[in-house]
């Protein structure tokens, strides 16, 4: 469908890779294609001349390396540059010896703040503080009912008084001292950075609040205004971070690179989708790696050990150990995978997966297709699907609202799988080398925390 | 190919939480091995019967949540009606919104419209300084062009059909010249079809607004009831937002506000069950104009774009009369909008673009891709978040301020 950022690079290395040697021109033309990929991909025009400069001196000083082809070098520049225009380093939070933390965001209109607010409550909430959500945007209307219908959904406190802005900042603060929350974080009303009127009203919230850290919260889909928007909000408000949302569309978010190069502060956070737990820490190599195709499988195993019951997992273990993995396993697994999130999302962070694969639509709907089959099953026939015959196809079909086809299906495939996973071939080689490795994976996961 | 896909994620998330993190790259080898499983999944896949799509009922609004939107936590449908005919603007007390003060739309636009920085102020000043067109200020234009989200390819349409012209000696080195072709280019681009919104005899008229999140749709209709009801239209608002906390709230104060009647549905009710009921009110009542929202969604949702698709089947339905589906882009948009466009219009060909939040810094130039490739004029132009700051789109005055350059000033 259409060329993602990721998939242009990868036709470039494709492009790159069948090449032994590189002229200068080869050179230029694969530069011309980069440039153009992420003009598309909304970089900021001086972020891109920037890059293709930085990246066209280090090929033309290129050293010939001995395990490198010149492609590979390449390849290789291009991905240090994005790492370290995205970043290099990333932001943690360091929490206020004198409690609360204060948080302030602010941003343009519709750029998601007030959905953010909730979700970084949430965030906070789970690394055990008591975030108070403070709703001080009172132009919108209905923005403070959102906060709070949102914070209640999240089991949040939520604060606010129809006054005016920098009041209901200043008076959310003393509510948290005095309630005793650790973390405040004040939404604000959207507004344009050239309107002085509100811009010097968000200055007035930020000096009566004395934020610990100021994000700028904005949209994954800003074309090159994103470098406009930045540096109005870093001059007025010294921005510590950036929130990047909507990270789950389409966009080639190249707003991302434009943002951090402008205003020189990290992406905090990115948010990938509609729920209040779809929001995740942001890793620059990570995104850069995104970019160059090579899937985001930190990121996705973060998530999982945030949100995979571990006990189930170590059951299911056992069981495609010992070849019984049933279609009770199965489905349990499929509950651990939606609490992930849509799979859509999940598959884009793989690497590896072709692009027909993470284009195609993928969608839940089938899931809870196969999820009313098996349901529909009886406890024997879970353990034991090879029993289920004719009368109990079309059984389980009825009973599931779908066609005897599906269920043959769910069956066929199933069986296909549990073949799979008892050949050695597959899950021998996964478990064995995980095995090797797991001494040593669990050193290097603790040095990374 | 959904079962390899739940299969190789769910070995994934079993070894990952089990501590097997390391076993990554080993595990690569074995999606590798799987990837060629799943394309021939894919292909079998496509002709599987059952899909989603067929089982969608064009009957009734409500009984195939299941099939559509995952997003929808409860199946009522209960629906809630008031009529804010008499119901006072003070009601709206809670808003600090400033109205700005009444006035006609062209001179009002043009001053609401940012002027800083239009795309032709440095291919001017260096065309002003040589007389003539040379590669600079081929390589200004492109550049601010790119700057404006004009995007690759319609840049380079109007390069060339600009070269060409030169060619032709159609184009000298005059500044003015250069100040006019362009804008006669850009206004041309942009004339793809009527600006003018749609409306039928008698009642039941449905405008359908779409979007992606966080672009003001529910304001814009806000701003669309204003001007339609004191037009003397009589209109029904419905809260198609079923999703977004809040969301009903936020277009009930706009109902109240402007004096329209205003139809929503439980939170996360089906929307496409508010907008039947909205209709039928609307019919019932004789009402000239139904304006419905939805929810935003970001457009590479199958789910979601199926939901709307069914909103869309719903208020087409005779009684109701749809007349328009109008796409709201921020115009703060990148390329993303362009594809924004593609989606939305393959899923509920869309009528016609509403450019929002023009008074910032962007340009909006999305716009001008959206005319060129898809063909889908922009209808109405967002300027602030007042009443009466939505204007009809007036081609030659948006590029002129495109480009920054109005007559009287070259």
């Amino acid at each position: 469908m259409f060329e993602n950022l990721t998939d242009r690079f990868e036709g470039i290395v494709k492009k790159i890779k069948s090449k032994g040697r590189l002229s200068e021109e080869d050179i230029d033309s694969i530069l011309r294609d980069i440039r153009i990929a992420l003009l598309e991909a909304d970089v900021a025009l001086s972020v891109v001349q920037d890059f293709i400069t930085n990246v066209k001196q280090r090929c033309l000083s290129m050293e010939l390396s001995k395990s490198l082809t010149p492609a590979q070098q390449i390849i290789k520049y291009v991905n240090e540059e994005l790492t370290a225009i995205l970043g290099g380093e990333q932001l943690r939070i360091s929490y206020a010896p004198k409690p609360p933390t204060v948080i302030l965001l602010a941003g343009l209109q519709g750029s998601g703040k007030t959905t953010t607010v909730a979700k970084l409550g949430r965030w906070f909430k789970q690394q055990g503080r008591h975030p108070l959500l403070v709703g001080a945007d009172l132009a919108r209307p209905a923005a403070v009912e959102q906060l709070r219908i949102l914070g209640s959904e999240a089991g949040l406190a939520v604060f606010s008084e129809p006054t005016d802005p920098v009041s209901v900042a200043r008076r959310g603060l003393e509510e948290a001292l005095r309630v005793g929350r650790d973390v405040v974080i004040v939404d604000t009303a959207g507004r344009l950075s050239i309107d002085q009127v509100l811009m010097e009203e968000v200055r007035r919230v930020s000096v009566a609040v004395q934020p610990h850290y100021t994000f700028l919260v904005i949209d994954a889909m800003t074309g090159q205004d994103a470098v406009n928007t930045a540096k109005a909000f870093h001059e007025t408000l010294e921005l510590d971070g950036i929130i990047l949302t909507k990270v789950d569309g389409d966009a080639r978010g190249g707003a991302a690179l434009s943002v951090k190069q402008v205003a020189g502060k990290p992406i905090a956070f990115v948010t990938t989708g509609e729920k209040i737990n779809e929001i995740e820490t942001f890793y620059p190599e990570r995104m850069a790696s995104r970019i160059l195709g090579m899937g985001d499988v930190l990121s996705l195993i973060e998530k999982a050990e945030a949100e995979v019951d571990k006990q189930l997992s170590a059951k299911a273990m056992d069981r495609l150990k010992s070849g019984r993995f049933t279609l009770d396993d199965f489905y349990d697994q499929i509950q651990q995978m939606k609490k992930m999130g849509p799979l859509q999302s999940l598959v884009s962070m793989l690497p590896g997966m072709p692009k027909e694969v993470r284009n195609a639509n993928i969608d839940d709907a089938d899931i809870t297709r196969i999820e009313a089959i098996i349901t529909s099953m009886t406890v024997g026939e879970r353990e034991e699907p090879q029993i289920i015959n004719g009368s109990r196809r079309s059984r389980i079909a009825k009973g599931s609202g779908t066609s005897v086809t599906d269920v043959n299906n769910l069956l066929k495939q199933f069986a296909e799988m549990q073949k799979l996973f008892k050949s050695s071939g597959v899950m021998g080689q996964l478990m064995n080398s995980s095995s090797r490795k797991a001494k040593k994976k669990s050193k290097s996961g603790k040095s990374k925390r | 190919m959904i079962y390899v896909l739940v299969a190789v994620i769910a070995v994934l998330l079993i070894l990952i939480s089990v501590g097997f993190t390391s076993s990554f790259k080993s595990g690569k080898k074995t999606l590798s091995r799987r990837k060629t499983s799943s394309k021939e999944e894919l292909s079998s896949s496509e002709h599987s019967p059952g899909k989603k799509v067929n089982k969608l009922s064009e009957e009734s609004p409500s009984e195939s949540d299941q099939a559509i939107g995952k997003r929808l936590p409860g199946q009522e449908t209960k629906t809630e009606i008031s009529d804010n005919a008499d119901v006072a603007e003070e009601v709206f007390a809670g808003s600090q919104e400033s109205t700005p003060a009444v006035a006609t739309g062209r001179v009002n636009l043009r001053d609401r419209l940012s002027k800083t920085g239009g795309i032709l102020s440095s291919p001017l000043a260096t065309l002003r300084g040589k007389g003539r067109i040379d590669q600079q200020v081929y390589d200004q234009l492109e550049e601010a062009m790119i700057l404006a989200d004009v995007g690759i390819p319609t840049t380079a349409k109007l390069l060339d059909s600009m070269r060409n012209a030169v060619k032709e000696k159609k184009l000298s080195g005059d500044a003015s010249e250069l100040a006019n072709y362009l804008k006669d280019e850009i206004a041309a681009v942009l004339d793809v079809g009527d600006t003018e919104l749609s409306m039928e005899e008698g009642p039941g008229n449905v405008w359908l607004l779409v979007g992606v999140n966080g672009v003001g749709k529910t304001t814009t209709i806000g701003k669309l009831a204003h001007s339609e009801t004191r037009s003397g239209k009589k209109v029904v608002l419905a809260a198609g937002d079923t999703f977004r906390a809040a969301a009903a709230d936020q277009l009930e104060l706009w109902a109240k506000k402007t004096g329209a009647d205003f139809i929503k549905g439980a939170s996360g009710a089906d929307p496409s069950s508010v907008i039947f009921d909205a209709v039928r009110h609307g019919v019932a009542q004789e009402a000239d104009l139904i304006i419905a929202d939805s929810a935003g969604r970001l457009h590479n949702k199958a789910n979601l774009m199926e939901e709307l698709k069914k909103v869309r089947r719903v208020a087409a339905r005779p009684p109701g009369k749809l007349t328009e589906v109008l796409l709201v882009i921020d115009a703060t948009t990148g390329q993303n909008g362009l594809i924004q466009a593609r989606l939305f219009t393959e899923a509920v060909q869309v009528t016609g673009i509403v450019l929002t939040k023009l008074d910032g810094t962007a340009k909006g130039g999305i716009v001008l891709a959206i005319a060129s490739e898809l063909n889908i004029p922009i209808k109405l132009v967002g300027v602030g978040e007042g009443v009466e700051d939505l204007f009809p789109l007036d081609r030659e005055e948006f590029a002129e301020t495109l480009i920054g350059v109005s007559q009287d000033n070259v």
